[in-house]
């Protein structure tokens, strides 16, 4: 079966500096993988290496079998929980007709058929009830249901999820999370999550990427989230503990480097 | 005062300026949605500076004002959409290029030999003085500027609200809003000769942003926009006709009375959904 994600060789540096190098990874239909790592450590870049945003400086990425291009429709993508603000024009569905349409010039006419695929992804992710309500005034968690049937709109392959559960309630961020979940395992769609915190997705993930100090390391949950794993990765003393089914990474240097965060920020 | 049959009479003489004015109060309301969306109230004040420094320009050399104003408008609009992409960057920029362009337009007034009337209307508004072959430019460009804007209308609005996933999902985010700003140099220059480089923020802000009181459908909100445009920009003219006061005025205060009115439209509901709740 061809992998849905496949890095050979990728190379990715900013300025001067390394994110990550020698990257030889695959991603199989339905895998859930997690990448992991400190801020600046070329996480987002990989997924906007993925979506054909940023070139590789060296090696090759293919999305299903087919060299990265940009507005690859078959890949959903999944944004950081940002608030719209009150007074923006645009409801529930809107959100999710976007999705489908948005990026087609001409005409902005959504045809019957286009509303009634609306209809059913607002369904699947339980978000029917708030679909008319203006989208500023839902909440976090309701934004990010409709974040994920617009993601949805065209079926995809691959869902790349950048961080989308920050600043969610443990609630929300569990019901997202599951969506989430659910779909791959459906559709046998690959997922490609961001995080910073790992627990709420613990006992989904298939397997973790973990970037750090322009090295890193891949594996099961349980391969890569060790004390010594992490100590040789990150070059110095880090600290694994698990309580209570619950994963806490002490003593991780945090790699700041100002401006590749912000490069990373950027639109 | 005058009688009905005087007025019937003025009307017949500036039925073409009323048309023009009827045009651009659509596309202004139109546009109008996408810069509150974006953003750019002050983006839209920093270009009418620089297009009433071209049209003065203009005048002073005794070429086409029009052709002047729309000069002023596309570079103010382009360098705007192309050094300032980051909001915080626009601002500085639009801050930095405002009195520029005020002051250059001054100063080709300040040497301008001509009548006064002409000098003041470029700030204030003019539009019955405008002679006709400048009136069908400005029905033209206001027609070219609403069927771009209809062709663009739903990458555009995806990339106003959403430009992260609209990049990821093959949106040309940034040749969009560079085509965006060239639509908004065109209505701006248009606006300019209607109203004045002073007032242009009445048809190209209110009437959205009292459309946006009012509705958050993006079918709703658009048809809201350009009507509240429209009944503006035809209303004072029609109003002006009687008397002997300019037009702006009646425009400005006519768009200021609509967004009272959605405000105030706006608080009654959501007191009574307060009470219902």
């Amino acid at each position: 079966m061809t992998a849905v994600v496949a890095v050979r060789d990728g190379a990715l540096s900013f300025g001067e500096r390394t994110l990550w190098s020698d990257l030889d990874l695959e991603v199989a239909p339905g895998e859930f993988l997690a990448i992991l790592g400190s801020n600046g450590s070329g996480k987002t870049s990989l997924l906007r290496a993925i979506l054909g945003q940023v070139a590789l400086d060296a090696g090759s990425i293919e999305v299903g079998g087919r060299a990265v291009h940009r507005g690859d429709r078959r890949i959903g993508t999944i944004p950081q929980q940002r608030l719209l603000v009150p007074g923006t024009a645009l409801r529930g569905r809107d959100l999710v007709t976007l999705g489908i349409n948005g990026h087609r010039f001409g005409l902005p006419i959504t045809s019957r058929a286009e509303r009634e695929r609306v209809d059913a992804l607002l369904a699947s992710v339980g978000a029917t009830a708030y679909a008319t309500r203006p989208v500023g005034q839902l909440s976090g968690g309701e934004q990010q249901r409709l974040r994920i049937a617009q993601a949805l709109a065209d079926d995809p392959i691959l869902l790349l999820c950048d961080e989308p559960l920050a600043s969610l309630d443990l609630a929300h961020q569990q019901a997202v999370a599951e969506l989430i979940d659910a779909r791959r395992r459906e559709h046998d769609t690959a997922v490609v999550f961001v995080t910073h915190d790992i627990n709420p997705i613990l006992g989904m993930v298939d397997r973790i990427l973990y970037l750090a100090e322009g090295r890193f390391t891949i594996g099961t949950p349980d391969e890569v989230l060790r004390s010594e794993v992490l100590s040789e990765l990150y070059g110095a003393p880090v600290e694994v503990i698990r309580s209570r089914g619950r994963v806490f990474v002490a003593g991780a240097p945090e790699a700041v480097h100002h401006e590749a965060e912000q490069a990373e920020g950027a639109p | 005062m005058i009688d009905f049959a005087t007025y019937l009479e003025l009307l017949d003489l500036v039925k073409a300026s009323i048309l023009a004015a009827a045009v651009l109060g659509i596309v202004g309301g139109l546009i109008g949605v996408f810069v509150m969306q974006r953003d750019m109230a002050f983006a839209v004040h920093g270009i009418s500076e620089l297009s009433f420094a071209g049209a003065a320009g203009a005048l002073l050399l005794g070429v086409n004002v029009v052709a002047g104003s729309l000069v002023g408008s596309l570079i103010a609009a382009l360098i705007i959409g192309l050094l300032g992409a980051r909001a915080r960057d626009r601002n500085s920029i639009i801050g930095v290029l405002m009195p520029f362009g005020l002051g250059l337009g001054i100063l080709f007034l300040a040497l301008y030999p001509g009548r006064s009337g002409n000098k003041f209307g470029l700030l204030t508004g003019q539009i019955v003085s405008v002679n006709f072959e400048q009136l069908w430019l400005l029905v033209g460009i206001s027609l070219l500027v609403l069927a771009v804007l209809f062709v663009v209308w739903r990458p555009l609005t995806f990339d106003s609200l959403d430009p992260e996933v609209a990049a990821a999902r093959g949106v040309p985010t940034r040749t969009l809003s560079l085509v965006f700003m060239v639509l908004l140099g065109l209505t701006v220059a248009v606006s300019v000769q209607v109203i004045g480089a002073l007032l242009v923020l009445a048809l190209l802000v209110t009437p959205a942003a009292a459309a946006l009181r009012l509705s958050s459908s993006p079918v709703i909100v658009p048809v809201l926009s350009m009507v509240f445009g429209l009944v503006s920009a035809v209303g004072g003219i029609l109003l002006a006709l009687g008397g002997s006061l300019p037009i702006s005025p009646f425009i400005t205060t006519i768009s200021f009375a609509i967004y009272l009115a959605a405000r105030l439209t706006q608080w009654v509901r959501s007191g009574r959904s307060k009470v219902a709740a």
